[in-house]
């Protein structure tokens, strides 16, 4: 909250419930200011499991329209946001369901920075550059590979560094669920792995 | 190659690079000028389902009685006498001012 009064917080909050409860009244219009300050924080979380724009674009308002046609489910004991982000990563994991079959691309295609950064990661593990384009393309290929829950997991627990709790409360599974789908996600992540080309790295 | 080192470059490279939050101009104006349209089509989706259940039953009860009918016991003495007893209850009435005559 840096920068923010706590006044001024408290104001912006009842102008969320104020917002909330017009559009809960039949004022539409009301719904446009929260589409507009948490869309940022759903595109983010969008691009995290869909790569093109037209997908991200379709979950984002997709997001949106049930968020409007649930609003009544809003109970207001959590925050606006954390209700909207467990409405977006529900969305996102329909979405993964949906486009299973993007899952059978081969790794036989790799492009030649990615087989580069792969072979500089043999040789030299510790040197290899994090922020490579080539590196980027190739953890978003493996992703890709990754089972609907499994990506789930790993994307929330492993790179967006959630509390198992955290994402039990985000996707409505059991903590014990989580512990277990992580476990196997990790494994599922390592097998898609051993799938490089071995005969160039293994 | 170590896999669990070249998984765990993997999720650094992941956690380092963040995706953008930038959103499409004017996306906000596209969402609001979907709620109306979808405000009606969910009326419309709502009064289609509603009658197709009312019809369903409908017909699952004219069905029934259709069946009741044709499998009660066939009296045309009980109908006559409904009949006629229902026409006694009403014109009794005047039929007491005709014996009182």
């Amino acid at each position: 909250m840096v920068g923010i009064s706590l006044a001024d917080f408290h104001a912006m909050e009842q102008t969320e419930a104020e917002l909330i409860a017009a559009v809960l009244k039949g004022n539409a219009a009301s719904f446009e200011p929260l589409v507009k300050k948490y869309s940022p924080r759903v595109f983010a979380t969008a691009r995290r499991y869909a790569r093109r724009e037209s997908e991200i674009e379709d979950i984002a308002q997709e997001v949106w329209l049930k968020a409007f046609g649930k609003l009544k489910s809003f109970r207001g004991e959590a925050p606006f946001e954390h209700w909207l982000m467990r409405l977006t990563v529900r969305t996102c994991y329909d979405f993964l369901r949906r486009h299973q079959r993007n899952r059978e691309s081969a790794f036989s295609d790799l492009t030649e920075p990615e087989n580069d950064w792969l072979e500089r990661f043999v040789t030299q593990p510790e040197v290899v550059s994090e922020n490579a384009d080539a590196a980027r393309l190739l953890v978003a290929r493996v992703l890709e590979r990754l089972s609907p829950s499994a990506r789930l997991v790993i994307t929330l627990l492993e790179i967006e560094d959630r509390s198992v709790k955290e994402i039990a409360a985000l996707t409505s599974w059991s903590v014990p669920l989580v512990k277990v789908r992580a476990f196997r996600a990790r494994a599922e992540m390592r097998k898609i792995l051993a799938k490089l080309p071995k005969h160039k790295y293994l | 190659m170590n896999l669990v080192e070249l998984q765990r470059k993997l999720i650094a490279v992941a956690r380092a690079n963040a995706p953008g939050d930038n959103v499409p101009y004017a996306f906000e104006k596209r969402i609001m000028a979907l709620l109306p349209s979808r405000a009606t089509a969910n009326n419309l989706v709502l009064w289609a389902h509603g009658l197709w259940r009312a019809a369903a039953s409908s017909v699952a009860i004219a069905l029934m009685l259709g069946a009741w009918v044709f499998f009660s016991p066939a009296s045309g003495t009980n109908a006559s006498d409904l009949s006629q007893n229902f026409e006694n209850t009403l014109l009794a009435a005047v039929d007491q001012n005709l014996q009182a005559q």
